[in-house]
């Protein structure tokens, strides 16, 4: 190995080449004003300037294994000021996708759970089941959370019944689109597309 | 009516500023006939409404003084205020241009004494001061106008005011009867020095400009400081008059970012540093300042200035660009929010006041203006031999401080003689 090795940023180019928008990493000129336009800044761990930082200076590990990412809401004020015009968010999104496809998901982040969810959930049938994906996020975190969950919940369900926003029958199932096999397949061929496109 | 003498050996200046009259100048002093336009009411421009100059801290007014004596002293130079370019045609060394003179209601007869302005009422935010105070509508552009004239703002034609005005001069000056005049002109070569306006700031909205008061521009400041201006020279908050002592510079306001401007505006960083040593020279040790930066940038022999305002402890840099700006509505100060760079910190400072080094941008749109010249994606001229005849001085071509400003213009004014002396040649 060259002394030159350790310099030789191979994370950005990781980047770059698997995550989405990756390539607007190298534009940032780290004037800050994403970080201090996040409304979410103080909970994380690292700010967008901070994680396009590390990704230049080669810290792959805590990048990708960074609650950052997940902690970001899409209210978008970042890519609005900043200056150069680059996707922020669409990056942030873009790393918290590649994470997951690595398996670099710190346990037990409630966002990416619950991500996890609504993709389980939506994936069956094309529509998502109210009933099923609100019992789960209750149960996420075990057996007595949900009940003491459902238990605080109780009216919203109810009200959400009555006016015809949740049917108790999708316990059942639940409604789906029109073709499921053509959905199921459309799916497949997407992961496809993608398994080529993301090495 | 004006009666102008211009033939294809004129050389038309477009700008009355610190380029135009340096271009302008430079021509006549070599022997050519040129007329010099301006659309506001007096010559001077934005240097005029400047405080100091930096690096050297001495005061534009001496520059405007020496300008102002070579153009009374040279009869080459034809000045028009009030005159605005509406159309251009012909080509190099055979321009056709159309200028429209607007009235100024008072006639070389004015000897300035401002009997006019006492006798009206109404008042008109004043453009000199960027609206930090009013002037009547009878007024004197600012001081060192020239020419010495005073001006009738057309709102106050047909009321009152306008009467009131008339029968106040002594020397019968006032001419409501002015009409607005087209002028047909033979030109040789146009030099447009068409100059710079400050980028609107209320446009960056984080920043409340438009929301805050204890939120100014670099250029507002400027006119605070001149002793002759709104406050008297005195460096006060606008929201209650207090002395503002502890403030805050942003950088890059509007410059260098592709919402407002993409360009660097190269001439804010110096400004701030300079506008930095008037809190000093006001407040002596009691005056503080912050600049908020993404990197200063002091072009090439300004860098000693900057090393020079470095080493003054009460003077702090923060390497950051401002996320956005709220106000304590207790005493209405301002509060920067934003991380640092250096070290990742979070803050949230409060100052007495703020001020925008707002960005510099081409004052006209000429492409809006159907004017067949090159411009950059920024709206500045270009050096293009598409231009033919046309050239840039000063900062329509790109944004200049006053010291390149001249020179650009001088390097104008050159080419443009020899497109006279070509002219002359084939002439006989």
């Amino acid at each position: 190995m060259s002394n030159t090795a350790k310099y030789r940023n191979d994370f950005l180019k990781e980047v770059e080449a698997n995550v989405e928008e990756g390539e607007w990493v190298k534009m940032c000129m780290q004037c800050g004003v994403c970080a201090g336009s996040c409304p979410l800044g103080n909970a994380w761990e690292h700010t967008p300037q901070k994680i396009f930082m590390m990704i230049r200076a080669g810290k792959r590990d805590e990048v990708l294994s960074s609650d950052a990412m997940w902690m970001c809401t899409s209210c978008y004020n970042c890519i609005v000021r900043c200056p150069r015009e680059v996707p922020i968010t669409h990056i942030m999104h873009g790393l918290a996708h590649y994470a997951k496809r690595l398996g670099l998901v710190p346990a037990n982040q409630p966002t990416a759970k619950f991500a996890q969810l609504f993709w389980n959930n939506l994936s069956k049938r094309g529509r998502i089941n109210e009933l099923t994906l609100g019992l789960g996020l209750y149960f996420m975190n075990g057996f007595v959370e949900g009940i003491k969950t459902s238990i605080k919940m109780q009216s919203l369900g109810l009200n959400m019944i009555k006016t015809g926003r949740m049917n108790v029958m999708e316990i059942f199932g639940g409604h789906s689109v029109k073709d499921t096999s053509g959905f199921h397949a459309m799916l497949q061929k997407a992961e496809e597309i993608e398994a080529t496109r993301i090495k | 009516m004006t009666e102008v003498v211009a033939t294809n050996q004129t050389i038309l200046v477009v700008g009355g500023g610190i380029s135009g009259m340096t271009a302008a100048l430079e021509a006549a002093e070599c022997g050519k006939q040129v007329i010099l336009l301006e659309k506001n009411p007096s010559l001077g421009g934005r240097v005029s409404q400047l405080y100091k100059y930096f690096p050297k801290l001495c005061m534009p007014t001496c520059g405007m003084e020496i300008n102002l004596r070579r153009i009374k002293a040279n009869p080459n130079v034809r000045v028009l205020t009030l005159a605005e370019v509406t159309q251009v045609s012909g080509t190099t060394g055979n321009y056709q241009v159309k200028v429209k003179l607007s009235p100024r209601y008072v006639n070389s007869n004015c000897t300035a004494c401002g009997a006019c302005a006492d006798a009206v009422t109404a008042e008109f935010p004043n453009e000199y001061n960027y609206g930090l105070n009013n002037r009547k509508g009878a007024y004197l552009p600012f001081f060192m106008a020239y020419p010495q004239r005073y001006v009738l703002d057309p709102k106050i034609i047909g009321t009152a005011d306008a009467d009131k005005a008339q029968a106040a001069c002594h020397c019968g000056a006032i001419d409501l009867d002015m009409q607005t005049e087209e002028m047909d002109l033979q030109i040789g070569s146009i030099i447009w020095a068409t100059g710079w306006q400050p980028f609107d700031a209320d446009k960056i909205q984080p920043y409340g400009h438009d929301r805050f008061a204890n939120v100014i521009t670099s250029v507002e400041m400027e006119r605070m400081m001149d002793p002759m201006g709104p406050t008297g020279g005195r460096l006060v908050r606008p929201s209650d008059g207090q002395e503002a002592k502890n403030v805050a510079f942003i950088q890059c306001a509007g410059s260098r970012d592709r919402n407002y401007l993409k360009h660097c505006s190269r001439i804010c960083c110096m400004a701030t540093l300079k506008q930095t040593t008037y809190l000093r020279e006001q407040f002596g040790d009691a005056g503080r300042a912050t600049v908020y930066y993404i990197d200063i940038r002091a072009i090439d022999r300004f860098e000693n200035f900057y090393q020079k305002v470095m080493k003054d402890d009460n003077i702090k840099f923060i390497k950051s660009k401002v996320a956005n700006v709220i106000e304590n509505k207790e005493n209405n100060n301002p509060i920067l929010r934003g991380v640092n760079t250096e070290g990742y910190h979070r803050y949230a400072d409060e100052y007495d006041l703020v001020v925008l080094a707002v960005g510099m941008q081409p004052s006209v749109d000429f492409k809006s203006l159907g004017i067949d010249i090159v411009v950059n994606d920024n709206g500045f001229i270009e050096q293009n031999p598409h231009n033919g005849g046309m050239f840039a001085a000063g900062c329509a071509s790109d944004a200049l401080d006053v010291n390149r400003a001249v020179q650009n213009a001088t390097a104008s004014s050159l080419r443009a003689i020899q497109v006279i002396n070509q002219v002359a040649g084939a002439e006989g």
